[in-house]
């Protein structure tokens, strides 16, 4: 081969490395685009709305509108707050966990454990059906459970309560199930091997494994259905007092104290009326939103230090 | 009880009430572990716990038709006049209909803005953002899905709205030839299309979520396979990813819609109701979900009609049990091109 | 269709460590050269440097020249795609893509190209290639099924006749047997034999006898430690590196004294 030859076949060579198809860089970078663009189109509706509730939120937000309830305030004035709806959703959801974890933790156990054959086949499948479950179902659901014996004005919290519990049973048993799930079966084979019968093998070594993870799971599905207003407007209603009997009459939650108020509207001021504020209602809805999200947020980040803070560190 | 070895239809002796397939564990060689005491009664416990979700599940179906029953089998006349806001419909049925559609459209719109949005964010955390980043915004669009939907219905009602209003009227103005944007543009964009943009930022955390994980499930021998063959980014993904994903997807789509069908505050707080087959997506008045209309009927509500939209209820309770069984129903299916090797 | 590779000081680094160092060598075309050494000396990392495959980890650079034919793939105006279609690759496992069939998957790198190729040009590269790489007659009759359906000889197989589809001029192979048993293995090793008339093939193995029995020239690398970089021991002929190589560290690892 002659060195003329060689160069030839050299930047013959060159030609086919450095040739760029133009269509299928252009569609390259065009997909990169469009995907980047997807991104930030995404990230509006998260800023619009964080910055929204926080801005228009703060402007109410005071001790005077947490210690407060609605009671006797009317028109356009600027007085009340959400202390009454506030008591509602600590009440309620507290009520629903108390319902939902030892069912959901107990069916997670039973899935891992114990369960064999149809009948866990046939739970696993209905708890991926009641996460389909819309919340407003579920409202009527709880609804129609009480009013069969009750009467149909039954407006009570713990109605409430258990329509939540429908949406958070299934929640805490797939975020409690991945997490026994976790658990080495040498741990098991280990305790069962020293003589410990295998329901103090699940309490004392399984639980007490994965404890962390199910305590973010369960504080994850709790701020996942505070949050939720459908089921509560139609099971528990609206007040614009205090209520801390959940037994007993309607209660108010956040949720639906935002609904309300963003339904009542405007206020029709005259003008040179004293203390009316045409936007008070809105006003109060962004206050109220504001404190649900602080809430709903928090109990997320709570979750996830559970994990960081309490996690079994030295297990292999 | 104590038998070591489980026959395959070995009758328990005094069998938890609920419990019987339980008992069977006919796996051959399969030794029972002896229990009794606390362990016994704590098996039941959790059996028993398992069995509580069906008959949960069990009684919603229940209780839904025990007080859907009566407006069910009411004669239509009556029914009319007993239940306001059927509007004179001919039967329940007929009453029916236009919200199921209405639901239907409204679901359907979200998941055409959302899932190709979705699909993009999925895959710039799974190729595209650089590695440090992609965990962290993981982390930021899971935050859409910690804001309560109360909390959207405000913000669509009030800031949204106003916002796109021009925009619409635009679209009406331009567009006005294309059925679904013809008609009276609503001066306040209370208007379907103006919720199925809400829906759709609501629905796209779960859909972005399950397609993610998909993704990054993609065995990277294939992914290699494809570059060393000289592909570009967007061609391996066209022809390693996505092919592998395509069930994944298409039940993240499932979930989503889903999600949309059930959606009740969004669509209350912002739609302008009406009980019509309408497309047209910019005019108010036109169309109203089952969620919502239950929603917003239910407070004032005689007995005749509560009875009436626990119907409706029921009707969104089997759309969605549907649509999420199939979505399972897709997950599960695997065949020989299903990229499970 | 085969050119040569010169490859000339080359480091190559993930971030901020150094994998492979100081490596030059010539490789030759219509010629089989093999890479052996112990596990982490950096052969594998080498062999993805030919075709730039290294680039797909994020942090991985090199400094040095790698000349194909006295072009520096490396060099500004490169595209890395289009050297990839230059300097096929065929990986340890196979990898046939799942959701295509056998015909398919041979004509995956053409297709990606977005030429319109007429249907008997595209059954003529099909059978040509599938030719090529002795597996023809096993699926001719089934060349719709899906390409996961083969056993994993095969499938190796079907992976060789995809990337000798596009053309290349170099074929790179990452221990291709090492996910074999042994007649597929035989199976491979003779499909290199024969397509060493036409390409340049480098191939990475842990088997030294594989690499006696297929190879003209051997590479050796080898490592002085765990964190240290790898580097390029000795390459020569084969028959030399396997009767008298010139380190001593050549002559342990053939002998079985580490590794």
């Amino acid at each position: 081969m002659t060195t003329a030859d060689l160069s030839s076949t050299s930047s013959e060579f060159r030609a086919l490395i450095t040739q760029v198809d133009k269509r299928r860089h252009r569609k390259d970078r065009t997909m990169r685009v469009l995907i980047w663009g997807a991104f930030v189109l995404a990230m509006i509706p998260l800023v619009s709305v964080s910055l929204t509730v926080v801005v228009h939120g703060m402007q109410k937000l005071d001790l005077d509108f947490l210690t407060h309830s609605m009671r006797g305030v009317f028109g356009g004035a600027d007085a009340g707050g959400i202390y009454h709806a506030i008591v509602g959703t600590l009440l309620i959801t507290l009520f629903a966990t108390l319902i939902s974890v030892p069912i959901g933790l107990l069916t997670a156990i039973y899935l891992v454990e114990y369960g064999r054959g149809s009948l866990a086949r046939a739970v696993t499948f209905f708890v991926d059906v009641m996460t389909g479950i819309p919340s407003i179902v579920a409202g009527l659901f709880a609804y129609a459970l009480f009013a069969v014996f009750f009467g149909p004005a039954v407006r009570m919290g713990v109605v409430g309560s258990v329509a939540l519990s429908v949406l958070m049973i299934p929640v805490v048993v797939r975020s409690s199930e991945e997490m026994l799930r976790l658990v080495p079966n040498e741990l098991r084979e280990a305790a069962l091997a020293l003589g410990v019968p295998k329901w103090l093998v699940v309490i004392k070594v399984v639980l007490r494994t994965a404890v962390a993870g199910i305590g973010t799971g369960v504080t994850i599905a709790v701020a996942r259905v505070m949050g939720e207003t459908a089921p509560l407007l139609i099971a528990v209603g609206t007040i614009d007092s205090i209520n801390t009997n959940l037994f007993s009459g309607r209660m108010m939650t956040l949720p639906v104290f935002i609904y309300q108020q963003y339904q009542q509207g405007l206020v029709p001021c005259t003008p040179g009326q004293q203390n009316c504020i045409p936007t008070i209602n809105y006003d109060r809805a962004w206050a109220a939103a504001l404190t649900l999200i602080i809430l709903v947020m928090l109990l997320n980040l709570i979750g996830r230090l559970i994990t960081r803070f309490f996690a079994p560190k030295n297990l292999g | 009880m104590t038998s070591t070895q489980s026959p395959p239809d070995a009758a328990p002796v005094g069998p938890p009430p609920l419990a019987p397939p339980a008992r069977r564990r006919g796996r051959p060689g399969r030794v029972r572990v002896r229990d009794r005491g606390m362990s016994r009664a704590f098996r039941w416990l959790a059996t028993g716990a398992g069995a509580l979700i069906l008959v949960v599940l069990a009684a919603v179906a229940v209780f839904l038709v025990v007080k859907a029953w009566p407006a069910i089998t009411e004669p239509t006349d009556q029914l009319v006049a007993e239940v306001p806001w059927l509007h004179g419909a001919s039967s329940l049925l007929s009453f029916v209909g236009p919200l199921i559609f209405g639901t239907v459209l409204a679901a359907a719109l979200a998941l055409l803005i959302a899932t190709p949005i979705a699909l993009g964010i999925a895959l710039f955390i799974s190729h595209y953002a650089p590695r440090r980043l992609a965990a962290g915004l993981g982390y930021v669009v899971d935050l859409l899905a910690a804001i309560p939907s109360v909390v959207y219905g405000l913000w669509g009602g009030l800031v949204l709205a106003p916002f796109v209003q021009p925009v619409w009227s635009w679209l009406g103005e331009t567009l006005g030839w294309i059925p679904f944007f013809s008609g009276d543009v609503s001066p306040t964009a209370r208007v379907l299309l103006t919720v199925g943009l809400v829906l759709a930022v609501m629905i796209l955390p779960i859909i972005t979520a399950v397609s993610r994980e998909v993704f990054l499930q993609t065995p990277r021998l294939h992914e290699e396979a494809a570059l060393a063959l000289g592909a570009t980014r967007w061609e391996m993904i066209r022809t390693a990813v996505l092919p592998f994903a395509r069930s994944g997807i298409i039940s993240a789509a499932m979930l989503g819609l889903g999600r949309a069908l059930g959606e009740t505050m969004a669509v209350l707080m912002i739609l302008s109701p009406g009980f019509l087959y309408s497309f047209k997506l910019l005019v108010a008045g036109q169309q109203q979900t089952i969620a919502a209309n239950i929603a917003a009927q239910f407070a004032e509500a005689s007995p005749m009609s509560v009875s009436a939209l626990i119907a409706t209820g029921l009707a969104l309770f089997v759309i969605t049990l549907f649509v999420n069984m199939t979505a399972r129903w897709i997950v599960s299916r695997r065949k020989d091109f299903s990229g499970a090797n | 269709m085969a050119q040569r590779i010169d490859v000339k000081d080359l480091n190559i680094y993930y971030g901020d460590f150094k994998a492979v160092a100081d490596v030059g060598m010539a490789i030759e075309p219509r010629s089989v050269t093999a890479f052996i050494g112990p596990s982490g000396c950096g052969k594998s990392t080498f062999l993805r440097t030919l075709n730039r495959m290294h680039e797909v980890i994020p942090g991985a650079h090199v400094e040095g020249t790698v000349a194909v034919d006295g072009v520096d793939l490396y060099g500004a105006d490169v595209d890395p795609v289009a050297v990839r279609r230059q300097v096929g690759m065929v990986f340890q496992r196979p990898n046939p893509f799942p959701t295509m069939s056998i015909e398919e998957n041979v004509l995956a790198g053409v297709r990606l190209n977005n030429k319109r190729i007429s249907k008997s040009d595209a059954a003529d590269l099909v059978e040509v290639s599938l030719r090529s790489a002795n597996l023809w007659t096993e699926v001719k009759d089934r060349l719709n099924r899906p390409g996961s359906g083969l056993s994993g000889g095969q499938q190796q197989r079907l992976c060789i006749a995809r990337a000798i589809a596009v053309k290349p001029q170099v074929l790179l192979m990452d221990e291709p047997c090492s996910a074999l048993d042994p007649i597929s293995t035989l199976a491979i090793e003779d499909l290199i034999s024969e397509l060493k008339s036409a390409y340049t093939i480098v191939i990475v193995t842990h088997n030294m006898q594989q690499a006696a029995r297929v190879s003209d020239r051997t590479a050796f690398f080898n490592l002085a430690g765990v964190g240290q970089p790898g580097r390029l021991v000795e390459i020569d002929d084969t028959g030399t590196i396997f009767s008298s190589p010139r380190e001593q560290a050549t002559e342990d690892y053939i002998s079985g004294r580490f590794g």
